[in-house]
């Protein structure tokens, strides 16, 4: 028999085809999954893999928000209409809530990057989630060069890089005992521009401030952030309305904001192909702190 | 920093594909430095990453940009100036998209090679043209045969330190390719570079006028890998059964799995394993609508026209075309445990394709030495990094081919039952 057909497969299909393939492991093998969704670009897209990976039946596990408090509106909006469109549960696991009853504590620079680690934490030990899929990638930054697609946390929640277990083939290992539990990544090889050509692809909707829009914005160490009630004005400083979007959500108190004209996913795309400074240290004050400040956090339990 | 000519677009598009690779190499032949250059000659590294190892670099006293710091990743391991595993790197040129497994090349760290080659297309190695070929080459030489990585690329870096003398190539290389003939390496290219400089990386180098070949960039992003998938033996492990329980969609039951080898297409009339009942196939979903065909490494569901009792760990395939039930394997395993050694006798829990069982260790025939090949039968276990020819009995069947005929199939993990950690990588040499 001659084989004529080339049988390819682009690269977007195959990361898609891991992707649900991990997906599928996991609902095969533990018992309480949960999807990490922020409403962020990596997890709306992780979310359309779950639709993928169990259709034509439903997302057969709950959505996640460890909620910070400090939100974009857009952001808060697109979560809540994509979590009834889906017919989803939502679970928000919320840092003000837990600050106000004395669990955590607010840092003095008003930051709770750091302190969504414990809330995440006491969350997953109420609901006892057992598997929790998270949308980083690889290529966001040092530390998740090294981290597995399923990533061992003992009962405190701690990463630790030296003692991971080596995966293989696509054979992953789940096993844990109770009270621990796995960080599942299935967007680990996927860089941001495979992202964007993925949603692309699919036409999958984001929140608008991916695009470009008018904001009034405030310039600091070269970063544009959006002047809200989380981030006001500091003597000297001066706002302005610049044309801007956001390439990554976070803590709206956090998140900087990109220069930028793209207001359509092809226009995004060719900037992102363009662009010559990685996407969290455009947008991220919180991983300027120090060159090991990804590490630190993940250690101490962090997506 | 000396700046490389570009002979490729740098705007990926949406129609690439994708080639995996691992690299290995013994300490300081330049491996972290050849990176750096892939990443930085197709501009996948960002200005902030390249102020970053300027700056490194400067306070460091190096003379030179050190792309190595690229790659270094923890702060543990900048502290102690090593490597302590696996990092996964990434960059794209308008043909292709690369995953970039880099694996320390110590001794004591077959384990992460191993890990990196188990998933790649190609191995990359390196050598020092001045030191040539040491243990650790033959080493990381076998392993990608163990592996069955179909493609391998020998690089001789640092051949501006030895004046791009062609006799000090054809030494190395004649060496090499004598010492691969005795391995099982489907496809061998060797290309001499300098990484340091940028030379035969994303561009043919003027200073090998006698070199005629590719240059590292133009070989990974032409070599063919699309035949390396298996696509005859029909192989598809169950993952996971899909039954909506929902009011619109009544009476569905697929199959949900990605394609192991072969291709399947609705009509064909399939086995399912271990039962052996048979069927035909009634159709192949995906999210995006029903497909004609599904082929490696696709995620489909595969949906039956008999209703047959199947689980997730059974295997579709075809009726003449069927992998061994078997209890009873003989295997190659890497021992990839610190804190106990494999030992005859000892139980553990065993990983393969979607199945879950229980294996105990039957017996060890001999323990391989991987720097000179040497067959130990005396020996009465496996410590860390160390690799051997094992005899397994497990608790249900495994569903399984030899592995050098199937790489998804053949292979599996062993995992201790109390610590939960991944102990061991087995590849099939038989199985009944």
């Amino acid at each position: 028999m001659t084989q004529t057909k080339p049988y390819r497969v682009s690269h977007l299909d195959a990361l898609e085809a891991e992707s649900i393939f991990v997906m599928r492991e996991v609902m095969a093998e533990f018992e309480r999954p949960v999807l990490l969704f922020s409403g962020g670009k990596d997890s709306i897209v992780m979310l359309r893999l779950a639709e993928k990976a169990f259709a034509p039946a439903r997302i057969p596990f709950p959505v996640m928000h460890v909620d910070t408090g400090h939100n974009f509106a857009e952001v808060l909006e697109y979560r809540d209409q994509r979590v009834a469109t889906l017919g989803l549960n939502l679970v928000v696991a919320s840092v003000q809530e837990a600050i106000d009853s004395g669990h955590v504590r607010e840092l003095p620079d008003g930051t709770r990057n750091r302190i969504q680690t414990p809330v995440l934490l006491a969350a997953v030990e109420k609901y006892r989630f057992d598997a929790l899929f998270g949308g980083a990638r690889r290529d966001e930054e040092k530390a998740r060069a090294k981290e597995r697609m399923f990533s061992f946390r003992d009962e405190f929640g701690q990463w630790d890089p030296k003692n991971q277990r080596p995966e293989l083939w696509a054979l992953y290992n789940g096993r844990h005992h109770p009270g621990e539990s796995i960080r599942v990544f299935p967007l680990s090889n996927w860089t941001e521009l495979d992202v964007w050509h993925y949603i692309a692809k699919e036409r999958i909707p984001l929140p608008s401030i991916y695009y470009a829009h008018d904001r009034e914005v405030v310039e600091r160490n070269g970063m544009f952030y959006a002047v809200n009630e989380f981030i006001r004005l500091r003597d000297g400083e001066t706002s302005e309305v610049r044309r801007v979007r956001y390439r990554t959500v976070g803590d709206a108190s956090q998140t900087a904001a990109v220069l930028s004209e793209a207001d359509t996913v092809e226009k995004v795309i060719d900037e992102v192909a363009a662009t010559r400074i990685t996407e969290r240290g455009a947008t991220r004050g919180d991983d300027k702190v120090s060159e090991a400040a990804m590490e630190d956090r993940k250690r101490e339990g962090y997506f | 920093m000396s700046q490389a000519v570009l002979e490729h677009e740098t705007a990926p598009s949406a129609r690439m594909d994708l080639l995996r690779f691992a690299t290995a190499g013994s300490v300081d032949d330049g491996k972290s430095t050849l990176i750096g250059r892939l990443l930085y000659d197709t501009k996948t590294i960002f200005a902030d990453q390249l102020e970053a190892v300027e700056a490194a670099s400067a306070s460091r006293g190096d003379e030179y940009t050190n792309l190595a710091l690229l790659t270094d990743g923890l702060r543990a391991e900048r502290e102690q100036g090593i490597t302590i595993d696996v990092a996964y790197r990434y960059f794209a040129t308008p043909k292709r998209k690369f995953i970039i497994a880099d694996t320390p090349g110590h001794i004591q760290y077959t384990r992460n090679m191993v890990t990196g080659a188990s998933t790649a297309d190609l191995a990359l190695i390196l050598v020092d043209a001045r030191k040539g070929l040491v243990e650790q080459s033959r080493r990381h030489a076998f392993l990608t045969s163990l592996l069955r990585v179909p493609h391998l690329v020998l690089c001789i870096n640092k051949m501006d330190l030895v004046d791009w003398d062609k006799a000090v190539y054809d030494k190395i290389a004649d060496e090499f390719t004598s010492f691969a003939a005795k391995l099982e390496i489907g496809d061998l290219t060797i290309i001499p570079v300098s990484a340091l400089n940028g030379d035969n990386i994303a561009s043919r180098s003027e200073n090998s006028p006698w070199y005629d070949g590719p240059s590292l960039l133009h070989h990974l992003e032409h070599v063919h890998i699309a035949s390396d998938r298996n696509l005859v033996d029909v192989r598809f492990p169950v993952q996971y059964v899909i039954r909506p329980q929902s009011t619109t969609v009544t009476d569905y039951r697929g199959y949900a799995g990605q394609v192991a080898s072969g291709v399947l297409k609705p009509g064909d009339e399939v086995m399912v394993l271990p039962s052996g009942m048979t069927s035909t196939i009634a159709g192949i979903d995906t999210a995006d609508g029903p497909v004609d065909e599904a082929f490696p490494p696709m995620s489909v569901t595969v949906r039956l026209n008999d209703e047959i009792d199947i689980s997730r760990g059974d295997m579709i395939c075809r009726p003449h075309n069927a992998p061994a039930v078997a209890q009873d394997v003989e295997a190659m395993v890497c021992w990839m445990d610190e804190s106990a050694p494999l030992r005859v006798g000892a139980k553990y829990a065993i990983k393969h394709t979607t199945r879950s069982a229980r294996t105990v260790v039957r017996g060890l025939q001999y323990r391989l030495d991987v720097n000179t090949l040497h067959r130990d039968e005396q020996a009465d276990g496996l410590q860390l990094n160390e690799i051997g020819r094992v005899r397994l009995r497990t608790t249900v069947p495994l569903l399984a081919d030899e592995y050098r005929r199937n790489r998804t199939t053949g292979g599996f993990i062993l995992v201790d039952e109390g610590t939960n950690r991944t102990v061991g990588a087995g590849m099939i040499i038989e199985a009944q």
